[in-house]
């Protein structure tokens, strides 16, 4: 009884870590890629300076929670590691092409004087198509993966569909909306007006983008369809996007409000909410609509293995990646030091 | 090619470029750790110019190995579905705990110990300087831990579908080649670092740049040089005959061993024919390999024929690989001892001849480990998971043509990285350490090119930094 007990729920909650660890990562990288989308975008090289300068200190903790949501897939539901890597396969490598020129333009860019636009390229075209190739993924997933004897049976292209693509546009314009929301947040003056003007346009590009991905899913998925639009899920799930309505009317008034966290806040909020829909349609698969959680799920004896890196260190880094956080808490100045930015001298 | 071949040459390729990067960060980590300690205790400045000196080479190097390694962390499940599929019970916690304790450590403590001087006290700055080189510590325990069991595995049973499950966590990570695997891969950080310290400090010697600080870092470098190289040569005779007890195929690959023999001699150089099954124009040392395998004259030491030909490993690869980094060990040793011969006449800063090998051995270190993680790898085939799993029954279902391309970019990406990286790294090392020390009394001489370059770096300084703050950092 215990035992079935047991089984039924240790990998709900090995699955609810997982969406923790995505939540995380799509939050923080998130913030990152936004400033990177907007980079090129920013009227002169001092906004990019700043820009680059508020997220220098963090990326790389942000892009951490990437290996960890690719780690604990293979830990805790290896399944979803060997079939959706092999099954998105051009949008992953290309993201991680492109999250390699991203990562370098942070230690390059500031050193380079002739080359300088390669490397605002590198970290813009980098973040960008990064953010595209996850919605890319993002719209496979809701569409639904060929499996075959537990394998993955489709070929090299067929994680291609319309809905990727407006997933992919979707993305690029949230990230970009966090990242303004971001800058908004940690810059002053000129690079702070520019971040509240465009993030207008994100806000604009995130609205309508939401809406459009929400309408085809429901209308080309059957199954998506079945699960917001059936009574009684109707009743329940109705909240979400009403919700939803609420926190972009909010963030649409308050951007050019006083108090400079709202917009950066309230878009993690959107963000989740999001989230929180794509979780209602995908539920309760691991690879959607053919291996569930449950099937999916490692041996008992790996789950508990991981359990105690989990349940014990995974708090503490919570901790101390808010520390770190606390630590360049305040608006970003131009700092010395690091990456070859800084010349230190007497 | 096959898509096994091309899996097979993705993975080689994009975990040899991934590996020069950590084997430089977790030797300089701990490099600069131990700088920050000493201008957090001492307040010498010499001390802080050449830990941010250092911590800027180090930053290019940590940003290349954290770029290199997400791609490694997926690539396992898109090329190597089916090994995915096979050890993920034993491998993903592993990998999991490598994230966790080792990659959030460095990744949280990363930014302060970039930016994080004058922001925080100097005793909190050698803290988070500690944290990092202890996460690239425990990242390469955990990545070693994962690598031994996939030569010497134990602690797991197959099931009748090849899924392997854990039935003892303890044999599973503390198999019994880890221990010297890790000690011998970590030594070799140290070794790689110590050799590109004392290299950039040598350049500095030579030109007559930033005395001070290159006399510091000079002689830092080559005392733990002194202590490391026969470390680890003695390490690797450790490993070796580890190899020997449980990969024996593996050692007589190395050894060019084609016959189980009692009192084998050394093989100094020889090209092994595999078609043929022995070695042609070999020349020979009696009873040499007896010795240092066996520790008596006439040991018998297990040849290659004792498995088929088709379960060999490709035994050039693995021969000459093996002597490449030997021969790179033998070598450094050498300049260890040299520079304490040199260091014991008083001509340790003087002796120009000196300075201009110490350059040349800086990129020996990265060489030898490539070769050495090329004989551990090459040697375990045609196993992925040594004696249980085949390297073709591991691949994933992806195509020929997808494997390809992203070779081919792989390929032409990384190689820009690397020009890139040179680029910048040469230009800060070249550039040296900021000259904020006051002239020594004891080098009075000197003085004359130290306000040279003050100058020099000052006025050149305000078109290269178009942000402003470089300047107030030293304030």
């Amino acid at each position: 009884m215990i035992a079935q007990l047991l089984a039924e729920h240790v990998p709900l909650l090995f699955a609810a870590v997982a969406v923790f660890c995505v939540t995380v990562y799509v939050l923080a990288d998130g913030l990152d890629l936004g400033v990177g989308i907007l980079f090129l975008a920013a009227p002169r090289d001092e906004d990019r300076d700043l820009m680059m300068a508020s997220i220098e200190p963090v990326w790389d903790g942000n892009e951490t929670w990437l290996v960890a949501g690719g780690t604990l897939l293979l830990a805790a539901f290896p399944a979803g590691y060997y079939v959706l890597l092999p099954a998105f396969y051009l949008p992953i490598v290309f993201m991680l092409f492109a999250l390699i020129f991203r990562g370098v333009a942070f230690g390059f860019r500031l050193q380079a004087k002739r080359f300088r636009l390669v490397w605002d390229l590198a970290f813009a075209g980098g973040s960008l198509l990064a953010t595209f190739c996850q919605g890319l993924i993002l719209g496979g997933l809701i569409n639904g993966v060929p499996v075959e004897n537990g394998m993955f049976s489709g070929g090299p292209f067929s994680f291609l569909s319309i809905l990727g693509v407006l997933c992919g546009v979707g993305l690029v314009g949230g990230y970009a909306l966090i990242g303004a929301g971001w800058l908004i947040w940690k810059t002053t003056d000129f690079t702070q007006i520019f971040a509240r003007e465009i993030a207008h346009a994100a806000l604009i590009l995130t609205t309508a983008m939401m809406a459009l991905v929400s309408a085809w899913s429901a209308w080309s998925v059957p199954e998506v369809a079945e699960r917001w639009f059936t009574l009684p899920n109707l009743l329940f799930l109705a909240p979400i996007p009403i919700i939803t309505a609420g926190v972009i009317l909010a963030i649409w008034r308050g951007l050019w409000g006083t108090w400079d966290p709202r917009t950066f806040l309230l878009s993690l909020v959107l963000f989740a909410l999001g989230l929180v829909g794509l979780i209602v349609s995908l539920w309760p698969y691991v690879v959607p609509r053919s291996i569930t959680v449950w099937d999916g799920a490692s041996d008992p004896q790996t789950l508990h293995f991981i359990s105690y890196g989990l349940f014990i260190i995974l708090p503490i880094v919570l901790a101390y990646q808010a520390h770190a956080y606390w630590v360049f808490r305040g608006k970003t100045v131009h700092h010395a030091g690091g990456y070859g930015g800084g010349e230190a001298q007497p | 090619m096959d898509a096994v071949q091309l899996a097979r040459l993705q993975f080689a390729f994009t975990i040899g470029f991934h590996i020069l990067w950590p084997t430089l960060t977790i030797g300089l980590a701990w490099f600069v750790t131990w700088l920050s300690a000493l201008w957090w205790r001492t307040g010498n400045t010499v001390y802080r110019d050449l830990m941010r000196f250092w911590l800027r080479i180090f930053a290019l190097g940590f940003g290349m190995g954290v770029i290199t390694g997400i791609v490694l962390s997926y690539e396992i499940g898109t090329n190597w579905a089916g090994f995915s599929r096979s050890v993920s019970n034993v491998i993903g916690p592993m990998f999991l705990y490598e994230t966790l304790t080792a990659f959030f450590l460095e990744a949280g403590f990363i930014g302060i110990m970039l930016f994080g001087e004058g922001r925080v006290s100097r005793g909190a700055h050698f803290f988070a300087c500690l944290m990092v080189a202890t996460g690239a510590l425990f990242s390469a325990t955990w990545i070693i831990a994962a690598n031994s069991w996939m030569q010497t595995p134990a602690g797991a049973v197959a099931d009748a579908d090849g899924i392997f499950h854990v039935v003892d966590w303890w044999q599973a990570v503390f198999t019994v080649s880890f221990p010297y695997r890790l000690a011998h891969m970590v030594c070799a950080s140290f070794v790689t670092g110590s050799f590109v310290v004392a290299g950039v400090s040598a350049f500095h010697l030579w030109r007559g740049t930033h005395p001070a600080a290159s006399r510091t870092a000079f002689s830092m470098a080559m005392w733990m040089a002194l202590i490391l190289t026969p470390t680890q040569i003695l390490l690797g005779d450790m490993q070796g005959r580890n190899t020997m007890d449980n990969q024996p195929v593996k050692l007589a690959a190395m050894e060019g061993l084609w016959d189980t023999t009692k009192g084998p001699a050394m093989t100094v150089i020889a090209w092994p024919d595999m078609s043929e099954q022995k070695n042609l124009y070999s020349i020979d040392i009696p009873h040499l390999a007896s010795l240092y395998l066996t520790h008596s004259w006439d040991g018998e030491v297990k040849g290659l024929k004792t498995v088929q030909p088709s379960e060999q490993p490709n035994v050039p690869v693995v021969f000459f690989a093996f002597r490449i980094m030997a021969g790179i060990g033998v070598l450094l040793l050498a300049t260890a001892v040299a520079g304490l011969v040199l260091r014991l006449r008083g001509r340790l800063f003087s002796a120009r001849w000196f300075h201009f090998l110490a350059m040349g051995t800086t990129p020996l270190g990265f060489v030898a480990v490539i070769a050495g993680w090329t004989v551990t790898e090459a040697g375990r085939q045609p196993w992925i998971v040594y004696g249980h799993l085949r390297t073709a029954d591991a691949v994933a279902p992806v195509t020929a043509g997808a494997v390809t391309t992203s070779l081919l970019i792989f390929f032409i990406v990384y190689n820009l990285l690397l020009a890139a990286f040179v680029w910048f790294a040469a230009r800060a090392a070249i550039k040296g350490p900021a000259d904020s020390a006051p002239p020594s009394a004891e080098h009075p001489g000197l003085d004359r090119t130290n306000v040279r370059n003050l100058a020099s770096s000052y006025t050149s300084s305000p078109s290269r930094q178009p942000v402003g703050g470089a300047g107030h950092a030293g304030a």
